[in-house]
């Protein structure tokens, strides 16, 4: 009776574990299929601005058409004058220099440099006209370009090397008539070919993206969600969420994944604990640069060579410059993994003038902080951008040369291929000493990777990291990885007694059967 | 001398012995998985089964151990000296000459005395560890995440090099304990009685042989 009682008890028992086994139902997450929904629903546009009178008159220039936006939206270019994208620095907190005014206008990468006496170029990517070196640009109103961000026919150009302004074939009735919302192309026609060229910076904003399958971004597939940018970087008063490190430097105003997946969107509760200590994008980002190649190393000190007197390119078989006359050379890559730091949302950085104390290893630009012990440190994906870049060996700065000139003979390098002179013009723009030596140093800089988020399917499973041979974390050595590490005594020490144990037992049994055999065959 | 039939291992002692001997095969085999010593299941479901497991055989001790002391067996493990040196000298020298057993099994005492002190320090020390070490390594990231300041593990790396040394106790054990097996009254003597409950014992006193019909 109490046997029977006890083998009822085992199958139920294993009856009750297999049917809570094999009824997870693989059901997407609530959070999941309302946000599905908020994004499927179709935006209609409060106004139609091709119907209102004061648009159909005739602009003859661009700040034509900012003073007659101004009219209605009588306060939003303040906003917009108070905004990082109009003023390219913004006020940040850096730990050990106190308050920093930091932005395009002083910093310095290891891409094109600097924006300093190279204004009317980089203005292309400037919300406003006009732009010089002088900075009188940053207080005229009616010098915001308001439609580079809300032109919704998709026709709206920046002119090259116009400081600024868009280009003179325009319609810019029909392109003022559209203004709404902005869209992924507004936004992707200055982020994603910064840096002079497409996916040149950030390695994870890509004009692949304006037509992305689900396999390239699954936020943005046209196929798919149809996210734009503005729907993750939310906008209140002109001032966007989401903010990139090589500029920033504290903790504020960022975007991330929880703010509509919630700290805990997995059904797995292990996997949902790993969100303590490692970003979503490590996981769910396994390659970046999945459309076209981005830059990973560039090589000022080959700028400059000349074929018959005249600059020249190089190409690779999938037409990426591997050499310019003007910016030197290139190495560029596909399908990139990312590094992975810890980071924990500061940042320091190396600003115009800072003197390097040591030269003989790579400057970092950017210095992404944090560390496994930090609790406000999460692992995150990174695309590490290095540069062998000049540097004033004497007074121990990097040097913002002068590139861009409209004419020659004005000490722009990509006139007149002239380091020394390059130098001495840049430099004396930008108020710095230069001693008239130039020496080139290795540099590098952190992007982190925020886009091109992969289906589930192609997202990283555990073996990736928990391996002990090429864990993509091998280089994050200040914790104990489960799977990656172990003890070697420990682990010496074990095998050493298993296999002592072992062949303890084995040769105590051998002994055993020989001497068996041998008194059975003395019986006989 | 004479022999009976003995009924040593109730029902539940060879429930409890064998649902113990798969769940640490499984938990061993999963577990230096885990450690990234070979690759089967793939890390996730390793960890998957291997906690699913470790949870089975935590409520297995639990009713092991009221068992034990609600039948009094756990006296069975109290360690003894006595005759340690005849049983060591018996292992050594004695099992290769046909020499008999030291140590008469009987019912009230069915461990020889390194027995004994093996199973006593397994049940006090080295599954004790494994345990507790488990238990934390599998719920130590609680803490944070309910935002219990005071209770934060900073490092998995104590707990998980405790788990591991544990481990290879453990499977050096087993690599013994499945030898040892052979070394019954005959090569399977120990193994019918662990799976019938039924082994051939000597005859004692006699109120040791009503006892043991009793219980049948």
């Amino acid at each position: 009776m109490r046997k029977i009682v006890l083998i009822l008890a085992l199958i139920g028992l294993i009856i009750v574990i297999a049917v809570g086994f094999f009824s997870q139902k693989d059901y997407e997450p609530t959070t999941l299929m309302k946000l599905k929904e908020k994004y499927s629903k179709k935006y209609i546009s409060p106004v139609d601005h091709s119907k209102f009178s004061v648009l159909q008159q005739k602009f003859n220039s661009p700040q034509q058409v900012t003073t007659t936006c101004i009219n209605c939206h009588n306060k939003r270019h303040h906003e917009v004058m108070q905004s990082n994208h109009w003023n390219w620095e913004r006020e940040e907190y850096v730990e050990g220099r106190g308050i920093v005014y930091l932005g395009k206008k002083n910093a310095i990468n290891n891409f094109c440099i600097g924006t300093q006496g190279n204004e009317q170029s980089c203005a292309k990517c400037h919300i406003g006209y006009g732009m010089t070196s002088d900075g009188k640009i940053f207080t005229d109103s009616t010098n915001v370009d308001c439609l580079v961000c809300h032109d919704n026919s998709e026709t709206y150009a920046k002119a090259l090397e116009k400081g600024g302004a868009p280009e003179t074939s325009l319609d810019l009735n029909a392109i003022a008539q559209s203004v709404g919302k902005p869209k992924l192309s507004n936004c992707g026609v200055c982020h994603f070919f910064g840096g002079g060229g497409n996916n040149v910076k950030h390695g994870d904003l890509d004009m692949a993206m304006f037509d992305a399958t689900k396999d390239l971004d699954i936020h943005m597939a046209v196929d798919g969600a149809k996210l734009q940018c503005v729907d993750c970087h939310t906008t209140e008063n002109h001032n966007i969420s989401g903010k990139v490190y090589s500029l920033s430097s504290m903790n504020l105003n960022r975007n991330n994944c929880e703010q509509c997946h919630t700290e805990t969107p997995h059904e797995d509760n292990i996997l949902n604990e790993h969100s303590l200590k490692v970003a979503c994008q490590s996981c769910h980002i396994p390659t970046y640069a999945k459309g076209n190649s981005t830059k990973m190393y560039w090589d000022w000190s080959t700028a400059g060579k000349l074929k018959n007197g005249e600059p020249y390119e190089e190409d690779d078989s999938l037409g990426n410059h591997t050499y310019l006359s003007i910016k030197g050379s290139f190495v560029w890559e596909r399908n990139v993994e990312p590094d992975y730091i810890w980071f924990n949302g500061t940042a320091s950085h190396y600003l115009e003038g800072d003197i390097i104390t040591d030269t003989t290893k790579a400057l970092v630009l950017n210095q992404l902080h944090g560390s496994y012990n930090d609790d406000e440190s999460k692992i995150y994906p990174v695309k590490i951008h290095i540069a062998n870049q000049p540097f004033d060996p004497v007074n121990r700065i990097l040097i913002q040369p002068k590139l861009y000139s409209d004419k020659a003979g004005e000490g722009a390098f990509w006139k007149d291929f002239n380091w020394q002179t390059s130098a001495a013009a840049g430099m004396k723009e930008a108020n710095l000493p230069f001693s008239g030596k130039i020496s080139f140093i290795k540099t590098e800089m952190y992007w982190l990777v925020n886009h091109m988020v992969a289906t589930k399917e192609k997202t990283l499973d555990c073996n990736s990291c928990h391996t002990r041979d090429n864990s993509r974390l091998a280089n994050l050595k200040d914790f104990y990885l489960p799977g990656r590490d172990y003890s070697s005594i420990v682990e010496t020490g074990g095998v050493w007694m298993f296999i002592l144990t072992l062949a303890g037992v084995l040769l105590h049994g051998v002994v055993r059967i020989l001497l068996s055999i041998k008194s059975r065959k003395g019986v006989k | 001398m004479k022999t009976k039939q003995v009924y040593v291992y109730r029902a539940f002692e060879r429930f409890w012995h064998w649902m113990q001997a798969i769940l640490i095969f499984f938990l061993a085999f999963s577990g230096f998985e885990i450690h990234g010593s070979y690759t089967f299941f793939g890390f996730k479901d390793a960890v998957k089964y291997h906690n699913i497991a470790a949870y089975m055989l935590i409520i297995l001790i639990v009713f092991a151990i009221f068992w034990h002391f609600s039948t009094g067996e756990w006296r069975q493990y109290i360690p003894s000296f006595k005759n340690i040196a005849a049983q060591l000298n018996y292992y050594i020298f004695g099992i290769f000459k046909n020499a008999p057993h030291p140590t008469k099994k009987t019912v009230l005492s069915k461990l020889n005395p390194l027995q004994k002190l093996t199973y006593f320090g397994l049940k006090i020390l080295v599954i004790p560890v494994i345990v507790t070490s488990g238990l934390l390594y599998m719920l130590y990231r609680y803490p944070q995440r309910h935002g219990i300041e005071s209770l934060n593990i900073q490092s998995l790396e104590l707990i998980a090099i405790v788990h591991t040394i544990a481990a290879f106790f453990l499977l050096s054990f087993i690599v013994a304990h499945l030898y040892l097996i052979t070394t019954g009254e005959n090569v399977s003597s120990n193994l019918k009685a662990m799976i019938t409950g039924f082994e051939e014992l000597e005859e004692h006193e006699s109120i040791e042989k009503k006892s043991s019909t009793e219980i049948e």
